[in-house]
């Protein structure tokens, strides 16, 4: 069957499609008393819609030349006699790719919020706000040039501000939004730089030209690297990389669907894209590009290694999502674009699936703490049958979809850089057992805490059931060497043989085995107990200390960098500037001010036949200096 | 002898004279006021001169105009004048200084 291909309107639509839902829900449904549902219709409509014509969209990039297509660009801002900037959309398999993800992504958490969220008083605020990061993050995708790019990068980091915060009167929301917001805004001040460093040596923006410029080397070698690092540390910011990993597990306050949505599947993967995006550019800056594997690799074992003692079931997610995306810039690093979008691509699904999980365990138990739960096998068979499909997927076991994600980055990395091949090891070990200590500890054994467990409504389960699906066989997809060869148009080989041949190669049984591996041990500590947990915990005190403690990094940025370096430091010295200097200055010239008339008011003493004196001699001077000059 | 443009002139600026030294050294308050009437006089004079030399009627125009503002003018001051004697029972010019500091 043949398909057209897609419009320039239609693909426009994909973007206003959900920006129009914000642009209805914000200001004409939400201020106005009465039901509530219609904004949730609106929005689901609206992004389902966007899904469906991505879908068409990325058939289309299949199908066009060179697997790109695109779309002439509104003249968004053109200074006389100086730059134009378009707002242009470039659509590749990469953007294609990333469209399908964050529209089903998102469609998928929509339909299950109106569920989770349903007896909360903010119905319409949630929807507008989710509505609004749709958009963005869809526009982030298109854009064709940078400077756009960035726009709704910062709009993408607003919506999650907005949401982190969306319980706005719990202190802890507020905190954790208002780091987000400060610690994301440390790396975008590297885009930023980037943008400024790129656009003075090259005049332009614009993806394409800057790819082309990086490849024949119109930059010079430095210069690239620092812009290279410079889009880096937005991404550092954006994925939560070490070290500004900090704001990420704190932004499990917001809502359970926004974490899965924005904080698990889609926004922060945007630091991934970036890098993708621009991937001619770091090729052409090796350093920069070993950078980014190095700081990806650390960041993985980093993270993983917290997300071994945190007792809250978000918290070990978003530590398991900080550790994945380190692997996914690894991937970049050594294996190209495909390697690292396809663990995005995978571990979007089955990430976002985990954490609708932890909605509905949530929503049966009324607490994210793990030592309240237990046994919840019998009563949440669904949840149970999902979380732990997409437990295993995540954990890499064959044939489930992140299995082959994680193949990809590992037959690289140990090509390319032997040495973080260790790293991503021992995180695929660490993954491997967290997430099943996760497992274990919530659905297995007897239930510890005193809620009566219900599962949860079908309107939950159903986009869970649809998300376990690509959580099972998404990574199907490069079976045949088709998601790869839409990158890199290499050869296609059977769907099976993609399947079954991996397991021919070693790495696959070394990765297979140091996942089962961390699965026994999971198993032994908690459910057969033969090494107790709490004598674990007892007989590696100082290790477990610094894990708990999350290394000291919050107490690091916030005690001695917030609080010395800068509350006491730095802006003690601004304060005195402040004060002695500027201050000083204004208050000074006032009071020379006050000080000079108190003595030249003296002069008016009301004497007329004076001032008519003063006067006749002014008007003689000025008679006098007419004539004489 | 013919009575020319420089007898006007020089009696207008007699004229003038004489008005600002009254006007910056007498102490009651009507005489100041006639002798700022005597100034505007002596201009006036000096206009009707120049226009009765150049063959032009604006400067008589203009005369007639300022006469105008001079009645209103003295009627304005003459009752500030009054108004100050009902407050202090005195014009003494000197004890009109309360437009200071």
């Amino acid at each position: 069957m043949h398909i057209s291909s897609i419009t320039p309107e239609f693909i426009w639509a994909i973007l206003w499609l959900p920006l129009a839902a914000f642009a209805v829900i914000a200001p004409l449904i939400r201020p106005f008393p009465g039901k509530a549902e219609p904004a949730s219709f609106i929005s689901i409509a609206a992004v389902g819609v966007s899904f469906v014509l991505s879908c068409w969209l990325l058939i289309s990039v299949w199908n066009a030349d060179g697997h790109q297509i695109l779309v002439n660009g509104l003249n968004w801002l053109s200074i006389t006699n100086g730059p134009v900037f378009n707002f242009g959309l470039l659509l590749d398999p990469l953007s294609a790719i990333m469209l399908v993800v964050v529209t089903s992504v998102s469609l998928m958490v929509q339909i299950y919020s109106r569920a989770y969220m349903h007896s909360d008083a903010s119905y319409r605020r949630y929807f507008a706000f989710i509505s609004l990061f749709t958009a963005s993050m869809l526009g982030l995708i298109m854009s064709a040039n940078l400077l756009s790019t960035f726009i709704f990068w910062e709009l993408v980091g607003l919506s999650s501000y907005l949401l982190i915060g969306f319980w706005f009167h719990r202190p802890s929301a507020v905190a954790a939004a208002k780091k987000a917001f400060l610690i994301t805004r440390i790396g975008d001040i590297g885009f930023l730089a980037a943008l400024l460093l790129l656009y003075s040596r090259t005049n332009t923006l614009d993806i394409l030209t800057l790819n082309s410029s990086a490849v024949t080397a119109v930059l010079s070698g430095s210069v690239l690297t620092l812009a290279a690092l410079g889009l880096f540390l937005g991404a550092v910011g954006k994925s939560g990389q070490f070290p500004l990993h900090i704001w990420l597990p704190d932004a499990m306050e917001g809502p359970t669907p926004v974490s899965a949505l924005i904080h698990a599947a889609t926004m922060v993967a945007a630091g991934v894209f970036l890098v993708g995006r621009m991937y001619p550019l770091f090729e052409a800056a090796p350093h920069a590009l070993t950078v980014v594997g190095i700081i990806g690799a650390f960041t993985a074992v980093f993270a993983g290694t917290m997300g071994l003692v945190m007792k809250d079931i978000k918290r070990v997610l978003a530590y398991s999502t900080i550790s994945q995306l380190g692997l996914m810039f690894l991937g970049l690093s050594v294996g190209g674009v495909w390697v690292g979008i396809f663990y995005l691509f995978n571990h979007a699904f089955f990430k976002a699936l985990l954490f609708l999980g932890a909605g509905s365990i949530n929503h049966a138990t009324g607490t994210f703490d793990m030592r309240e739960m237990g046994g919840l096998r019998k009563k949440l068979p669904w949840t149970c049958a999902c979380f732990t499909l997409a437990a295993l997927s995540l954990a890499g076991i064959w044939p489930l979809a992140g299995f082959f994600s994680k193949e990809g980055v590992l037959a690289a990395v140990w090509d390319k850089q032997p040495v973080l091949f260790a790293f991503a090891i021992v995180t695929t070990f660490l993954t491997a057992f967290y997430i099943f200590r996760v497992v274990f500890m919530v659905f297995a054994g007897k239930y510890r805490g005193e809620q009566h467990l219900h599962e949860s409504s079908k309107s939950m389960l159903l986009p869970m059931l649809i998300l376990a699906v690509p959580a099972l066989a998404s990574g199907w997809l490069n079976a045949n060497g088709g998601f790869e060869g839409l990158f890199e148009g290499h050869a296609t080989h059977g769907f099976l043989e993609g399947i079954v041949g991996l397991l021919a190669h070693p790495l696959a049984w070394i990765s297979l085995a140091t996942a089962g591996l961390g699965i026994l041990l999971a198993y032994v500590m908690y459910i057969k107990v033969w090494i107790k947990p709490d004598r674990l915990k007892g007989g590696l005190h100082p290790v477990y200390a610094i894990l708990t403690r999350k290394y000291w990094m919050d107490d690091l940025y916030e005690n001695l960098i917030a609080r010395s370096l800068l509350y006491r430091g730095a802006f003690q010295i601004a304060q005195w500037f402040d004060h002695v200097v500027i201050d000083g200055a204004t208050n000074g010239v006032a009071a020379i001010t006050k000080a000079a008339a108190k003595h030249t008011s003296r002069t008016q003493n009301g004497a007329l036949q004076l001032y008519a004196l003063v006067a006749v001699m002014g008007a003689l001077i000025i008679a006098l200096v007419v004539i004489l000059v | 002898m013919n009575i020319g443009l420089t007898h006007y002139l020089v009696l207008s600026v007699l004229l003038f004279g004489i008005g600002l030294y009254g006007t910056l050294s007498r102490r009651h308050a009507i005489v100041v006021l006639m002798c700022i009437e005597l100034m505007l006089n002596a201009a006036n004079l000096m206009l009707v001169a120049f226009s009765r030399y150049v063959f032009s009627h604006g400067g008589q125009a203009i005369v007639i105009f300022s006469l105008v503002v001079a009645a209103a003018e003295a009627s304005v001051g003459l009752a500030i004048i009054i108004s100050f004697y009902r407050q202090r029972k005195n014009i003494d010019i000197k004890d009109i200084d309360l437009l200071k500091w």
